[in-house]
């Protein structure tokens, strides 16, 4: 919404400051989103007269004019045909910046002579796109006036924001009411007139209710259209309107002023007479923008003989127009459903000032004095005769009581304020009050849709004496429990254990292509957007892998060569909340580091990201068991599923070559996906650690190598040589492994036997050794390799 | 010159000339060794009188002492010095790079949720959470949205196929689904935050599809505006570390509150810049879970996290939070922080 502050102040008394007035539009939730002076890049430039036009001694087309600037006489080169003696014009003098070409004035010498400023054209100023010679300024005007001021151009133009409850302040009277309730001024009345009509309506009406509850119009006769006088011009130009002629700016003004949208029918291009109603579907509307509209059922139309004329409350249509060769109209002001003309109108997608304004709500009680007025100004301005008014239907308008206790004020506001302050405010505001003695009871005003209970009354009464006057009082009881349940805040530490592996966290889109989301299962059709914002993300991920693999690309394709990304997100199986699963999935692909003068590099492979996800279950305190292979979209070979009993809560392994090829990723790419909520929460209650015995005894550290046949797994000869002795304590690791030929591999293992209560003997050593080679030979056929 | 002066006058010339611990212990042997010149003058003195085996003994044990001490000495400096020269050839050049450790980062958007749980976590709120598919009854409906609400409408919300129970899905367009969730299955009091994704079809430079929001509620007995007043600064002050922000409560409209506010922050002495909407929770909205609204009341508050997040790091381009360049999450993105 835009106004000029002379527009408000025609209806508001106020004193205030244009500062203190934005303060106020603000606080009220009428906020401020610019203001703007038009005149101030003109302010330096004022009026002069030119005392004296001599021609140049050097140049034929130039003058030397001597100026009077009101306070002394300066003499100026001009080039422009029309100075002349006696003229008056607009200065610029040194130092101020033209507005035109933004550069700062100086003295200069024009051939010789010198010249100690400038006289104006419109066009230098921005006045006029285009201008012959330097202005000629008004006799009237005071030398060493402000131009800008002679103009009347220091009128600032204020731009606020409103909300969608309230359409009442569409208009300049609305938001004056506003700031009047603040106590910064007072609000005038509206205009009202009482026009005389001097014959009947010639239209009859047939009105449709449900399209329409109210809807009053009449004829205007014998007028003349043609430019509107100057002052309504200029008022709308400030607001950045095009003037188009006196009978539609008339409209436009009081749609701006008071809120009121109105229409105006070439009465004489109407086709027999006027129906209000509801559209058929495939009906043709050619609109005042020009366009043609086919109708779906359902939108309220005025219509004609000939067919639908009018969009109600949105657009008129082109076959009755005016235009300066109208001599009737029909003047139409109505009250149009919000709900009705907020679907028709996204239907259509017409953006209007009067659809903007019944949509929010159009004052039903100023249906007819808005007629009235508006019929009045179009015969002061065009001429003719009124008809009598034509009127169908009833404002829709009760008057509700609303109980309201002013304590409440204190109770969910925050801030006390006496009763009497609080029924001045609501009176300002238009409620009407009945007081008994348990309280109040509110009527709120016709042009209040928003207001039905009692927190609406406190936010009145708050918003108009400023939430900053609220008090705020320290908020936060000290927390009894910790903010994250350990199911939630397991997420978050996962999250950190994976960045301290070394990978980085990224944040991808929920949604992906179906297309692409074939090779992971694809996405069930429950799961794909009705309304896509593009087909690339037209549905919900099954996985998030997809994500994860564009954004290597991407990353490749900017050099990266070490990639370790990780997303802790939602995956989705079907629409219900149980199909949603929290996922921990990461990937790597390249280098897992640089060449550097210390180190080789050399490529990830599926081993570091095994050590990741086994970082992450070390965190989260479990141990899940792996079986060979995952799903479709990894290598079948070389892949691995975690489970707990029968509950899959993982894959790792290498992507499928097919994937990668999809995805354009190069190089082996390995990848983890962990079901996070499935991994089951730790039932310890305490988070002490169990008892550690330090042992005194020497460890004893032992190499052994075993020829064991290709399949058999490191954890299965792992498991046989921890169960050759299981009083004692052994840590393994595995140092070397190697293919022998013949189906063979070597496997070998440092072992560290930890003594528990006397150090061990030669031969005790010999016995545990022997018994180690013993349990491997029985349980996985291997062979202590000479 | 006797020729005990003579002897100790070679030695100690031969330490001062001597230069390596080799050397040292030549010149010990020849004259402190079994065969050396002194050693061989003690043995000598059995074959002398009493009365000058004693004179002659003392003076040869006090010339050994003189020798044993200077030679100790030249064998410090000696070590000394070959420890030096040593230390000298192990130089290393130690302004090289060292062995890089991989280092990953955590996502700016996920530092900003864990500062504002852990600040709201302060002030006695738990986490909530509810689905990123929501039904329109959670998304819109409860929330006293108006049948026809633009943000209803198809340019902003992102539906999808209904449910098997005839209900229109959507992806939730905001996480005040999760107020609802909350207050249909939990008693009040209640005071919860609820971080998550949120949806809506929009893509340019200061909109995303998918964004994140994090919802307050509070519902109890007393909780009035003035603690919705003082929650907010608290958790702008703490958030944005900055003990004296000057924060703008000023009237807006949502249709889940009332009365509603949005709130802007006084930012770098410049200007007002809003970051967040709040205001008492709507009777209506409270009705619709079947709590009574002459006997609760409270406030809710939801605010943008990456909105948040660009102004307290000074990230521009909203797109690039959802553009996983390595590149950028380096040089945006935190060390993971240790937690309890």
């Amino acid at each position: 919404m835009r106004f000029t502050l002379s527009w408000l102040k025609e209806h508001l008394d106020t004193k205030a400051s244009l500062e203190e007035i934005s303060e106020k539009l603000t606080s009220l939730g009428l906020v401020v989103d610019k203001i703007k002076n038009p005149g101030e890049a003109l302010a330096p430039f004022t009026v002069c007269e030119i005392i004296e036009a001599e021609k140049h001694p050097n140049a034929d087309r130039l003058q030397v004019c001597k100026v009077q600037t009101g306070n002394e006489i300066i003499q100026v080169v001009c080039g422009a045909k029309n100075a002349r003696k006696g003229l008056k014009a607009v200065l610029a003098r040194p130092g101020h910046i033209i507005p035109s070409t933004q550069q700062v004035l100086k003295v200069g010498k024009v051939r010789d002579v010198e010249s100690f400023g400038m006289l104006c054209s419109n066009e230098e100023l921005l006045l006029e796109e285009t201008s012959e010679g330097i202005i000629e300024v008004d006799p009237k005007a005071p030398i060493g006036k402000s131009y800008a001021e002679w103009l009347e151009l220091n009128d600032p133009l204020i731009e606020i924001e409103v909300t969608p409850n309230r359409g009442d302040c569409l208009s300049v009277h609305g938001v004056a009411r506003d700031l009047a309730a603040t106590g910064i001024g007072t609000l005038k009345p509206l205009k009202t007139a009482k026009v005389s009509s001097t014959f009947p309506c010639p239209l009859s009406l047939k009105i449709d209710l449900e399209a329409c509850p109210y809807f009053t119009g009449r004829v205007i006769r014998g007028l003349k259209n043609g430019p509107s006088p100057e002052w309504l011009q200029k008022k709308l130009r400030s607001i950045g309107l095009r003037p188009i002629s006196a009978l539609v700016d008339i409209t436009n003004f009081f749609t701006y002023d008071g809120g009121r949208p109105l229409h105006v029918f070439d009465a004489d291009k109407i086709k027999g007479n006027l129906s209000v109603r509801l559209s058929k579907t495939g009906e043709i509307f050619k609109a005042l923008d020009e366009k043609t509209y086919t109708l779906s059922d359902e939108m309220t139309v005025i219509a004609d003989d000939s067919g639908v004329i009018s969009l109600a409350g949105i657009m008129g249509g082109e076959s009755t127009g005016c235009d300066e060769t109208t001599q009737t109209v029909f003047l139409e002001s109505a009250f149009f459903d919000p709900i009705h003309t907020s679907i028709t109108g996204r239907a259509v997608n017409i953006i209007s000032d009067s659809r903007h304004r019944f949509e929010r709500g159009v004052d039903p009680l100023s249906t007819l004095p808005g007629l009235e007025a508006a019929t009045q100004m179009i015969l002061d301005i065009c001429g003719g005769e009124a008809s009598q008014i034509l009127a169908e239907g009833q404002p829709p308008y009760e008057e509700v009581e609303i109980p309201f206790f002013t304590i409440r004020l204190e109770t969910l506001g925050g801030l006390a304020v006496d009763p009497m302050e609080a029924e001045k405010i609501l009176n300002s505001l238009g409620f009407k009050l009945i007081e008994d003695e348990n309280g109040y009871s509110i009527i709120p005003p016709s042009w209040r849709f928003d207001i039905t209970q009692e927190a609406d009354l406190v936010e009145e009464i708050l918003r108009v004496k400023g939430y900053d006057k609220i008090p705020s009082v320290p908020y936060g009881e000290r927390p009894e429990q910790k903010p994250l349940a350990p199911a939630q805040e397991r997420r978050f530490a996962i999250r950190d254990r994976l960045a301290s592996q070394g990978m980085t966290e990224v944040i991808t889109w929920s949604f992906m292509s179906k297309e692409e989301a074939k090779l992971f299962g694809g996405i069930d059709k429950h799961l794909v957007l009705i309304n896509p914002l593009s087909q690339d993300l037209n549905g919900m991920r099954p996985s998030l892998l997809p994500n994860l693999l564009k954004a290597t690309l991407q990353n490749q394709n900017r050099a990266a060569e070490t990639i370790a990304l990780f997303e802790v997100g939602p995956q989705y199986a079907n629409p219900t909340p149980e199909g949603q699963s929290l996922m921990a999935t990461g990937l790597r692909c390249g280098l897992f580091n640089q060449n550097t003068w210390c180190e080789k590099k050399r490529p990830v492979d599926i081993y570091d990201v095994k050590a990741d996800v086994l970082a992450l279950f070390e965190l989260v305190g479990l141990s899940p068991q792996i079986e060979a292979n995952g799903p479709s979209w990894y290598h079948p070979g070389r892949s691995g599923t975690f489970k707990f009993g029968p509950q899959i809560v993982g894959y790792f392994g290498e992507l499928h070559p097919r994937v990668l090829k999809a995805f354009d990723v190069k190089g082996p790419t390995l990848a983890f996906e962990i079901f996070i909520d499935r991994l089951p929460l730790s039932k310890k209650k305490t988070t002490a650690k169990p008892k550690l015995e330090l042992s005194p005894y020497q460890v004893v550290d032992r190499d052994f190598a075993f020829v064991v046949n290709q399949n058999v797994s490191a954890d299965t000869l792992i498991k046989a040589v921890v169960k050759a002795e299981p009083s004692l304590k052994m840590s393994l690791s595995i140092f070397d492994v190697f293919a022998m030929g013949d189906g063979k591999k070597s496997i070998a293992l440092r072992i560290r036997i930890h003594p528990k209560d006397h150090t061990l003997t030669e031969d005790e050593i010999q016995m545990i050794s022997q018994k180690i080679i013993s349990s491997v030979e029985k349980n996985v056929g291997g062979v202590l390799r000479q | 010159m006797n020729q005990m002066e003579q002897l100790k006058r070679t030695f100690l010339k031969g330490l001062e000339e001597v230069s390596t611990l080799q050397g040292l212990e030549d010149l010990r042997v020849r004259a402190l060794g079994k065969k050396g010149d002194l050693t061989l003058l003690m043995k000598d003195l059995g074959q002398k009188t009493p009365e000058e085996r004693r004179t002659l003994g003392a003076e040869l044990n006090a010339l050994k002492d003189v020798l044993t001490i200077a030679l100790e000495e030249r064998k410090e400096i000696l070590e000394e010095d070959g420890l030096k020269e040593r230390l000298v050839s192990e130089t290393l050049d130690v302004t090289l790079p060292p062995r890089p450790r991989a280092t990953g980062n955590i996502h700016p958007l996920s530092h900003v949720m864990d500062q504002a749980i852990h600040i709201f976590g302060q002030m006695g709120f738990v986490v909530a959470e509810g689905p990123d598919i929501e039904e329109d009854f959670y998304n819109f409906t409860a929330l006293n949205f108006p049948p026809d609400h633009p943000a209803r409408q198809e340019q902003d919300t992102f539906y999808l196929p209904s449910s098997s129970t005839g209900q229109p899905l959507v992806l939730r367009t905001h996480t005040s689904p999760v107020q609802i969730r909350t207050m249909l299955k939990t008693q009040p009091p209640i005071r919860i935050i609820a971080p998550g994704r949120t949806y809506r079809s929009d893509y340019d430079a200061t909109h995303t599809p998918m964004f994140h929001q994090i919802e307050g509620l509070v519902i109890d007995k007393h909780t009035h505006m003035g603690h919705l007043k003082g929650c907010l600064e608290e958790f702008c002050r703490l958030f944005f570390e900055d003990p004296s922000l000057k924060l703008r409560f000023r009237p807006g409209y949502f249709p889940f509150t009332e009365p509603s506010a949005e709130v802007d922050i006084w930012w770098k002495g410049s200007s007002w810049l809003e970051i967040l909407g709040c205001g008492m929770v709507h009777p209506n909205v409270l009705r619709n879970c079947d709590i009574d609204p002459t006997e609760y009341q409270g406030f809710a508050f939801g605010m943008g996290l990456e909105r948040i997040a660009m102004l307290k790091y000074g990230i521009e381009d909203l797109r690039l939070f959802f553009e996983s360049d390595l590149r950028w999450l380096n040089h945006y993105g935190f060390a993971p922080e240790a937690r309890e």
